[in-house]
């Protein structure tokens, strides 16, 4: 049986109206939950779980104390065991050093699968899976939407612009998920009661010899124009004399 | 029939005059009927003022010509008191929708009564406030309306009604005489109250113009969580629970039976949230300030209801897409009773460890009238209860294959006469309105109508206002 690391984020929640002030996104007092992809990766572990093809699912977040909320979720919806990976607070992060320190965890505990959502909502950078894989030297099947996991391979399908690709990889491999892959199940009362009793470990950062000074520098940040609003007009002949630029 | 004045085209020629044309005289459906398509009204005129000026021009010139008006707001009411009954004239508060003011810093908001209940809320979302109501009609419903028919609604458990938060009203008397009642201000003890008169009064006594109300912060952390349970005991024990553990975070208490559930499921496709099935479930909601401090209280809620077995099945909602979805079931119960055909819907107030009590009694009743078995068919089809438990508010709705008037009779005023024995309340929020107007004596006695009777006449001497409504004939 397979042990599967799940990293999640804590992202703005995605029903959430995303505002810009003075050049950055506000945070405060707005609502955060996890990225709905890292749901859905965390999802399809504990199915494997369930199946009894996966023996143990461990959740991951990188971030700041309050990134522990996404973990105790993902507590609540079956994972056995989390880690926080703990950063100052502010302290911006960005793919290619979290997938360095998850390249850093993963040599350490080694974990057979890691599954990881296609993007987070927030930066929609769509990196962090497809560098890990490449830092280890794995295997990647990215965009999944059909796992099936048997002996030492797996067969993913994954959607592309022409249609589904299957791919078949050996074991140890990253998998990034899309949206098709399941319905993550909700976080039921028994498992929330549960969840409390499971360990959080807490790791430094800097423990893991991993240096996450950003290499990328955000140039500015912006609201989309605003809509500018529609008229009405009396005719289609009054269509042509307006100027629809 | 009626002694109101016939309208002419002269009384359109002069209405269009005053209202600079903002009068409807074609493809009146809309106004016409109400929101349920069981009351039809034949008006021929619709009036859409802008102002209140406009309005006491309107109300001046049906006083002197004693033409019947009717107030419609978002029309959205459930008893038929927004439509008119013949062909009395309607005056439509749709474009009565400025923003007056708002002071940051008490949170009391001025608007005019046209207001849609949601733009308001959404408004003061972005300044860090929120309209102390909250219903499923919200999307449509104005705040004038709102007021007049003293609306209840989700978070009545949490911020009060109307009757604390409205601070002042601006009303146009059926002479057209414009009054301020009350001041915004959160106190003042000068005097007979009298905004109280009008909140609540359906348009019976004056037409609201304008709302001031006072509005809370908005919350910064809210969680959603639905439970299954066992009986309604257990429901009753779950809800001083979470008074215990919750304190001033409860936003919401509300509970549905398994029927609701299912005809959820069935008319509006929405994801069943549990894995198995319970006879009843409720929604907890709280709201506050500090998340950690409210999940520490949820926490304690959660453990306790587990250790002593209140519950016996929950989710907590992770997201605020999952909240959005939990209060979708609990809000879609009126629409997917709806789709079964025919449906009667009572809005009752009784104590709240009897509430139940009503369902089963109407259930049992209909049974022995051999209009209604859980197993075999039979006109009725269904009895559901659900509402704001937490306020001892139940709605009954009653579906069937059709409406047809030996049900009608079976159901009411049966009804009626159960809830007087528990001495409760025949319209909890729903208003009289046309439909319960005829019953009130089973709420209030002679007495009391009487003097009700005496005030309508003290502000509307020619019964102008919204007739044959609100008060027996």
């Amino acid at each position: 049986m397979v042990r599967i690391l799940v990293p999640v984020k804590r992202v703005i929640d995605y029903a959430v109206k995303i505002r810009v002030t003075g050049g950055k996104v506000e945070t405060a007092n707005v609502k955060h939950s996890m990225n709905p992809f890292d749901e859905i990766a965390v999802e399809e572990a504990i199915r494997l779980k369930e199946k009894k093809v996966a023996k143990e699912v461990i959740a991951l977040t990188i971030g700041p104390m309050k990134s522990q909320e996404t973990l105790r979720t993902a507590l609540a919806l079956g994972a056995d065991k989390a880690v926080h990976i703990e950063v100052p607070e502010n302290q911006e992060v960005q793919p290619l050093q979290i997938a360095k320190l998850l390249k850093a965890y993963t040599e350490k505990t080694k974990p057979d699968l890691v599954f990881l959502g296609k993007q987070a909502i927030d930066d929609d950078s769509n990196q962090t899976g497809q560098m890990l894989a490449g830092l280890l030297k794995w295997p990647q099947a990215t965009f999944a939407s059909k796992l099936e996991v048997g002996g030492d391979k797996i067969t993913v399908t994954r959607e592309i612009d022409g249609g589904l690709e299957t791919l078949e990889s050996k074991i140890p491999a990253v998998m990034t998920v899309d949206l098709r892959l399941n319905t993550p199940r909700f976080a039921t009362l028994p498992n929330i009661m549960k969840a409390k009793k499971k360990p959080i470990e807490k790791i430094a950062a800097k423990d893991l010899g991993v240096d996450i000074t950003p290499t990328l520098e955000t140039v500015s940040v912006s609201e989309p124009p605003a809509r500018v609003g529609g008229g009405k007009v009396a005719s289609v002949d009054e269509v042509s004399t307006l100027n629809l630029s | 029939m009626s002694t109101f004045k016939k309208i002419t085209e002269a009384d359109i020629t002069h209405f269009k005059s005053i209202l600079n044309d903002s009068v409807i005289t074609s493809d009146l459906e809309l106004y016409n009927n109400d929101w349920m398509n069981k009351y039809k009204g034949n008006s021929s005129v619709v009036l859409r003022p802008k102002t209140t000026e406009q309005v006491s021009q309107v109300m001046k010139y049906c006083f002197k010509e004693n033409i019947a008006v009717v107030p419609q707001g978002g029309n959205t009411g459930l008893v038929g008191g927004s439509v008119p009954v013949n062909d009395e004239v309607i005056l439509s508060t749709q474009l009565m929708n400025n923003i007056r003011d708002f002071d940051h810093v008490s949170g009391i908001l001025n608007a005019d009564a046209g207001c849609i209940l949601e733009t308001l809320d959404n408004w003061l979302q972005e300044r860090g406030y929120i309209m102390p109501l909250d219903l499923g009609a919200k999307g449509s419903c104005h705040i004038g309306g709102n007021v007049a028919t003293n609306a209840g609604g989700i978070r009545l458990l949490r911020y009060g009604s109307l009757h604390g938060t409205v601070l002042s009203l601006e009303v146009v008397l059926p002479d057209g005489t414009i009054m301020q009642l009350g001041k915004p201000l959160r106190k003042d003890n000068t005097g007979y109250d009298l905004k109280q008169l009008f909140i609540g009064s359906e348009g019976t006594l004056g037409i609201i113009t304008g709302v001031s109300i006072l509005t809370p912060p908005k919350p910064q952390s809210v969680t959603v969580a639905l439970f299954g349970l066992d009986s309604y005991e257990k429901v009753l024990e779950a809800f001083k629970a979470s008074k215990k553990n919750l304190g001033e975070i409860m936003s919401a208490f509300e509970f549905f039976d398994q029927p609701s559930l299912d005809l959820v499921k069935k008319h509006l496709g929405l994801r069943d949230p549990f894995e198995g099935q319970s006879p009843f479930y409720c929604l907890i909601e709280t709201q506050g300030m500090n998340k950690e401090h409210d999940d520490q209280k949820i926490e304690k809620l959660i453990e306790n209801l587990m250790e002593n077995e209140i519950v016996s099945d929950g989710v907590l909602a992770m997201d605020q897409s999952q909240q959005t979805h939990f209060w979708k079931i609990r809000e879609g119960i009126p629409e997917a009773c709806a789709k079964e055909g025919g449906m009667y819907k009572y809005d009752l107030s009784v104590p709240v460890s009897q509430l139940y009590e009503v369902v089963l009694n109407m259930r049992q009743h209909l049974r022995e009238k051999g209009l209604y078995h859980p197993e075999k068919e039979a006109p009725i089809t269904n009895v559901v209860g659900f509402g704001h438990v937490g306020d001892g508010n139940l709605h009954l709705n009653i579906l069937s294959t059709g409406r047809t008037k030996e049900l009608e009779e079976a159901i009411e005023p049966y009804v009626y006469e159960l809830t007087r024995s528990y001495e409760g309340s025949i319209s909890a929020e729903h208003g009289l309105g046309l439909m319960k107007a005829p019953y009130l004596e089973y709420s209030k006695d002679i007495e009391f109508i009487n003097y009700m009777k005496m005030i309508k006449k003290v502000f509307d001497p020619k019964g102008i206002l919204n007739p044959y409504k609100y008060l027996p004939q």
